[in-house]
């Protein structure tokens, strides 16, 4: 079906659905170098305005991407549930964006319609929505998962403690692992990004962190962020695997790309469950997304990338995670080019996540080829506590020596708290005031070098 | 004349943690924050880094640099005739400049190995470490291998090596290109080989030493390693996640399956 939009006299056609979204999507550098961006300021207005006039109903019985060639899509058809769509399918998109932000649309207004959004309704909204919209509608959009610390709750955010190292090095990343505790961060999960992958040195990351947690009591999960089929291998092979990761995209030939697909996703979360290793609940997965990967493995079929990273949060949301995040300034400025354009993919990476009913974090960084620098993370972490984000990442110092780019830090987490009166996941806080690495107000102390815990951590590393 | 007076800086007694590892921690902090001596450092790593993105390669420079190595050096162009265009167009910094392909294929030669020396995104690092690295490698190549000469080449990508490897009838090139450079790294340095190079190829179908700086994986290691997997590749006519880097385990039968591929 093709959609129109006359402006003086001057009628933009627009062929399909996709090319609509694709036109009306904020500027970009990746949707340019896909040749989908709009070719002028005001077809992007075109686009929009003929966009807000769409139903949801329609963008539904449209598929981006034919059902027949794509197990993404055929996910999202399979799985929606017409009685939750009801309340919304006669909404033109211009409405649905008035209807989230009306005072009556709530919390639980957004999680009883959740299943029903597809990531094509949600990044279509979103493509007519401001950054101030984005912000309040996902801070509404609660979503709540659990496995040894409960995440999402409304007053908090959580921190994944990223402490890698370079040649996957025990004692470095138990260096990295007492930083980050000391500084009251790992509530979301202790997640390391291995150089290397072979599975006994794998297998070593995974006893180290597990005998932290074990040793000292620590509310929190591990993860070691290799591919999936190497997970699988290392709970058959007896580690003790707490969360599953992997990174995924919203097409089946950029999931193919990653050597993965649907089947292997669901098999690697049956073999996490059967470990039945989460205490609070059994959310197992943990997925990264970023806009851009599909168009990197040419695997795009001409969609604009941000429609793209929302149907990666249709695969997340397939499999409950704990933990979803989007690495948004990750893959380069030939996909977001400055702080503007990865300022604005945050913001709409989170909501599009949220709306969906998906548990997402941020990692809101770039690398030193874009044309960004800490001020624009500042930036983005600023706006995304205020839109109640889940968790972000907590790296020494915010530099990543192992995957080369700059994230965010333990002190910057630390701000996001002062100047939010933001607080650590609930069983995460009880951890922190017995250690007395916090007092009752939730500000960090200063441990000494006699503190136990310090000495304890310290004797580890030694002897690692 | 006023006097300075300081202010306390919440230190971290575990600084001594820092001998494990280079990630910057026990920063202290002054209330929720960077002390200003952390923030001014960062800065001035990140602006090194920046530096090294925007730098130009300075070919003539190399070329004296590599002129004890005895090998004729020819530069080539990419398609990307600038900086922005090299970082917002991937695809441009792949392709050889019709121009460069044209004199090369001209040459109607054949080679085992094509070596080119690329800036890619730090012009900085193949500068410092393309030169040393060489010399410590030509050494340990088989005497048989014909080289052809040496490629230098300014904004390119890695699979730049599959137009030239292609143009100059090479059975192997080898890539030597300048990192992404990170905050604590701006002069890192990586090599690339590919078995037949085609435009068209992936990342799947090479293989990768990456992190070569003095600070990071020595000339000699790197040379070790790059020769290993040259002499393999071309042996076993092949490269890319079918030729894993067992360089350092030759003695143990069956070690190459201890780990999975990844593509």
């Amino acid at each position: 079906m093709a959609y129109q939009h006359t402006i003086n006299g001057n009628t933009w056609r627009f062929p399909d659905l996709k090319t609509l979204l694709a036109k009306a999507s904020p500027a970009r550098s990746g949707d340019y170098l896909a040749g989908v961006g709009a070719g002028s300021a005001v077809e992007r207005m075109a686009a929009r305005l003929a966009l807000a006039e769409v139903t949801l109903a329609e963008i539904f019985a449209n598929p981006l991407i034919p059902y027949e060639t794509d197990e993404v899509t055929r996910l999202i058809c399979d799985r929606h549930p017409a009685a939750a769509f009801a309340e919304i399918a006669g909404l033109s998109v211009g409405d649905f964006r008035n209807w989230l932000l009306l005072e009556t649309t709530t919390e639980e207004t957004l999680s009883r319609i959740a299943p029903a959004v597809t990531p094509e309704i949600a990044a279509a909204v979103s493509k007519l929505m401001r950054n101030q919209d984005l912000v309040l509608v996902s801070r509404k959009a609660r979503v709540s998962s659990a496995f040894r610390t409960t995440l999402g709750l409304p007053g908090r955010m959580a921190v994944r403690l990223q402490p890698n190292h370079g040649t996957d090095d025990a004692r470095g990343i138990l260096a990295s692992i007492i930083d980050g505790l000391m500084y009251g961060c790992g509530d979301a999960v202790i997640g390391i990004n291995p150089a290397g992958d072979s599975l006994p040195v794998l297998d070593r990351l995974w006893r180290m962190v597990d005998d932290v947690i074990s040793r000292f009591g620590v509310p929190t999960q591990s993860c070691v962020l290799t591919h999936v089929s190497s997970q699988i291998k290392a709970i058959e092979l007896g580690a003790p695997v707490d969360l599953v990761f992997q990174s995924v995209a919203g097409t089946e030939a950029a999931n193919h790309s990653f050597g993965i697909n649907l089947a292997m996703l669901r098999e690697a979360r049956d073999a996490a469950l059967s470990l039945k290793r989460g205490t609070l609940g059994d959310n197992v997965m943990y997925f990264e997304t970023g806009q851009g990967s599909a168009l990197s493995a040419n695997a795009h079929h001409g969609l604009d990338q941000q429609t793209c990273e929302a149907r990666a949060y249709a695969v997340a949301r397939e499999f409950k995670p704990l933990l979803v995040n989007t690495v948004v300034g990750f893959i380069g400025p030939e996909y977001l080019y400055d702080g503007k354009q990865i300022i604005r993919a945050g913001l709409e990476d989170h909501f599009c996540g949220k709306l969906m009913g998906v548990p997402l974090g941020v990692d809101v960084c770039y690398t030193n080829h874009a044309e960004a620098d800490q001020d624009d993370m500042d930036n983005l972490l600023t706006l995304l506590a205020a839109a109640g984000v889940t968790y972000i990442m907590g790296i020494p110092g915010a530099d990543d020596i192992m995957l080369n780019y700059q994230s965010t830090s333990f002190h910057d987490a630390l701000y996001l708290r002062e100047a939010f009166g933001l607080r650590h996941a609930p069983e995460f806080e009880d951890w922190l005031t017995r250690m007395r690495l916090i007092n009752p107000a939730g500000r960090l102390r200063s441990p000494d070098a006699a503190d136990p815990l310090l000495r304890a951590l310290t004797d580890m590393t030694q002897a690692a | 004349m006023s006097t300075r007076v300081p202010v306390k800086i919440e230190a971290n007694p575990w600084a001594d943690l820092r001998r494990f590892t280079d990630a910057r921690i026990a920063l202290g902090r002054v209330g929720a924050s960077l002390p200003t001596e952390e923030v001014l450092k960062f800065g001035l790593a990140h602006a090194m880094a920046r530096d090294a993105v925007h730098a130009a390669l300075d070919p003539a420079a190399l070329t004296s640099a590599l002129a004890p190595l005895g090998l004729p050096c020819l530069e080539v162009h990419s398609q990307a005739p600038d900086r922005p265009s090299y970082l917002l167009r991937p695809d441009l910094g792949r392709m050889l400049h019709p121009d460069a392909a044209t004199g090369l294929r001209a040459r109607n030669s054949t080679c085992d190995i094509a070596i080119v020396l690329a800036d890619g995104l730090s012009a900085v690092a193949t500068q410092a470490h393309a030169a040393p690295l060489l010399s410590a490698l030509l050494p340990l190549c088989h005497p048989a291998w014909t080289l052809a000469p040496l490629l230098i080449a300014r904004q390119a990508r890695v699979a730049l090596g599959d137009d030239i490897g292609e143009a100059l009838h090479a059975r192997l090139v080898l890539v030597l290109i300048g990192e992404r450079p990170g905050l604590s790294s701006p002069d890192s340095l990586g090599a690339y080989l590919t078995f037949n190079p085609r435009r068209g190829r992936n990342d799947a179908e090479r293989n990768c030493v990456s992190n070569i700086r003095p600070a990071g994986l020595s000339y000699a290691e790197a040379a070790r390693k790059i020769s290993w997997l040259m002499g393999e590749a071309l042996s076993r006519q092949l490269t890319g996640v079918e030729l894993k880097d067992d360089s350092d385990v030759p003695a143990l039968p069956g070690a190459a399956n201890s780990g999975l591929n990844l593509a």
